[in-house]
């Protein structure tokens, strides 16, 4: 992958991501009801919540792909301006969808997002992130072809081609078997020691818990608990089942 | 300016790279355009209608609507998986994202129209050599203008439910003044008439094209936004 951005001491003043009190609907829906959280570089933010809690609305307005209706998103200190490409660049996104073309080899998905980055080696950087992901020897095959958990890890390399400062991720443990959930738990751990800043949406507790500095608990569009993990990820079990349970 | 020139050849090689692989829409555009010109070759009456008066209209029925059905591809291709929001996460300007849009649209309707001219002269008879150079001018004219519109209806249409459908619908009165000056053009041209008789027509194409391809790139952002 390539090397991280520099930032100068001006840009990165602030907590990487702060979000204040963000709100999203869809007609009658109301998606996203007032969500704060502020995480500073290198920390993760854990989400849970029952289906249809509004966790990838949260990640879709954090990636800029929806307009919130109200509330703020600050990156290192600037509001976040979805039209500004400096800005998208510092993001990644791991979303439900691959975001690939199935029509396109592995290799050819890559390279065709490290231009769309501006990527210096689009092919050296497609090549690095195909042997960090295991997927050199299936390459050259359409994606389409892929196995689910090969396009789970065919999209995070895609996701993170660019080395982004803040990612995004959607349930990214969905359709990888032992091996591969693996190669992405010590991916996600390399990334907050690189001090990435990441926010992670999982029903999976165990994952979320073990990469976490902070757990939310999503319901009907609201954080109904927000805290830093604790030492003891029982207590947060006991939320987890009971929010699941209430909703 | 540079930067958004190379994100648009990446985003129309890919588009084109994707179609070529899977043949669906030239292969429809193709089998479309030699239906058109054979029924309309058949249904003819030679004797009531002469072949110079009805090839323009048939030629650019042919070529609008074969057109049409690649430019329902365009942002089709990006409804898969939801490559559009990865698209749209890069950093790619959205003028690149629609110019790498309208050069790939532009290619495969102008390889659809690359090969409809020569069955469009076997069929019909018209002097269609002699006028050659004339008539691919007007040709990408008249292109320009229809497939940079079709662009951007193409990104409208594909988000509603009956994309196929709304995509003529939409662009019906837009199509109006490329395809008949085109038309009134090539008429023309078939029948050899002076050059000054179709100057006012070319204007409207140029005027048409320049003034199109500058909307379509100042409002795309605005039709992207969701």
């Amino acid at each position: 992958m390539s090397a991280a951005p520099q930032l100068s001491p001006a840009v990165a003043a602030g907590p990487a991501l702060e979000v204040s009190d963000l709100a999203r609907g869809f007609g009658p829906v109301r998606a996203l009801r007032g969500v704060s959280f502020a995480l500073e570089r290198g920390e993760a933010l854990a989400v849970f919540g029952p289906n249809g809690a509004g966790k990838s609305t949260l990640l879709r307005l954090l990636a800029g792909l929806l307009r919130p209706e109200r509330g703020s998103i600050r990156l290192f200190g600037h509001p976040f301006n979805r039209s500004d490409a400096a800005q998208r660049v510092r993001i990644g996104l791991i979303s439900h969808a691959s975001l690939l073309y199935d029509g396109l080899t592995g290799r050819e998905n890559l390279e065709f997002t490290a231009r769309c980055y501006r990527l210096s080696s689009p092919r050296e950087a497609a090549q690095r992130a195909l042997e960090s992901m295991g997927l050199v020897d299936a390459a050259d095959r359409a994606a389409g072809t892929y196995s689910r958990g090969m396009t789970q890890r065919l999209a995070i390399a895609r996701a993170l081609l660019h080395d982004p400062e803040i990612v995004l991720l959607d349930e990214p443990f969905t359709g990888l078997d032992t091996r591969a959930a693996g190669v992405l738990r010590s991916l996600l751990e390399r990334l907050r020691a690189d001090r990435r800043t990441l926010v992670l949406v999982t029903h999976n507790l165990e994952e979320g818990l073990e990469l976490a500095t902070q757990v939310a608990l999503q319901v009907s569009g609201r954080f109904v608990m927000l805290d830093r993990r604790g030492d003891d990820p029982s207590l947060w079990r006991a939320r987890y089942a009971e929010a699941v349970a209430g909703a | 300016m540079r930067d958004v020139l190379a994100q648009a050849l990446a985003v129309a090689a890919k588009d084109l790279k994707l179609e070529f692989r899977r043949r669906t829409a030239i292969f429809s555009a193709l089998v479309f355009t030699a239906l058109v010109l054979a029924i309309f070759n058949f249904a003819r009456d030679p004797t009531a209608v002469s072949a110079t008066a009805l090839a323009p209209g048939v030629l650019w029925i042919t070529f609008t609507f074969a057109g049409l059905l690649g430019l329902n591809r365009a942002f089709a291709i990006e409804r898969e998986n939801r490559a559009l929001d990865g698209l749209l996460l890069a950093p790619v300007s959205r003028s690149g994202l629609y110019l790498g849009k309208l050069i790939g649209n532009l290619v495969f309707v102008g390889l659809v129209e690359a090969i409809a001219l020569p069955l469009f002269a076997i069929f019909f008879n018209v002097p269609v050599w002699g006028v050659i150079g004339p008539l691919v001018g007007v040709i990408a004219l008249a292109t320009v203008g229809f497939v940079a519109v079709g662009t951007i209806m193409s990104a409208i249409a594909v988000g509603t439910r009956f994309a196929d459908l709304m995509l003529p619908v939409l662009m019906l009165p837009f199509l109006m003044p490329p395809v008949t000056g085109a038309v009134q053009v090539t008429a023309r041209l078939f029948a050899a008439r002076p050059f000054a008789e179709v100057v006012g027509w070319l204007k409207l194409l140029v005027a048409y094209d320049i003034v199109f391809v500058v909307i379509c790139l100042l409002v795309f952002e605005a039709v992207l936004d969701e």
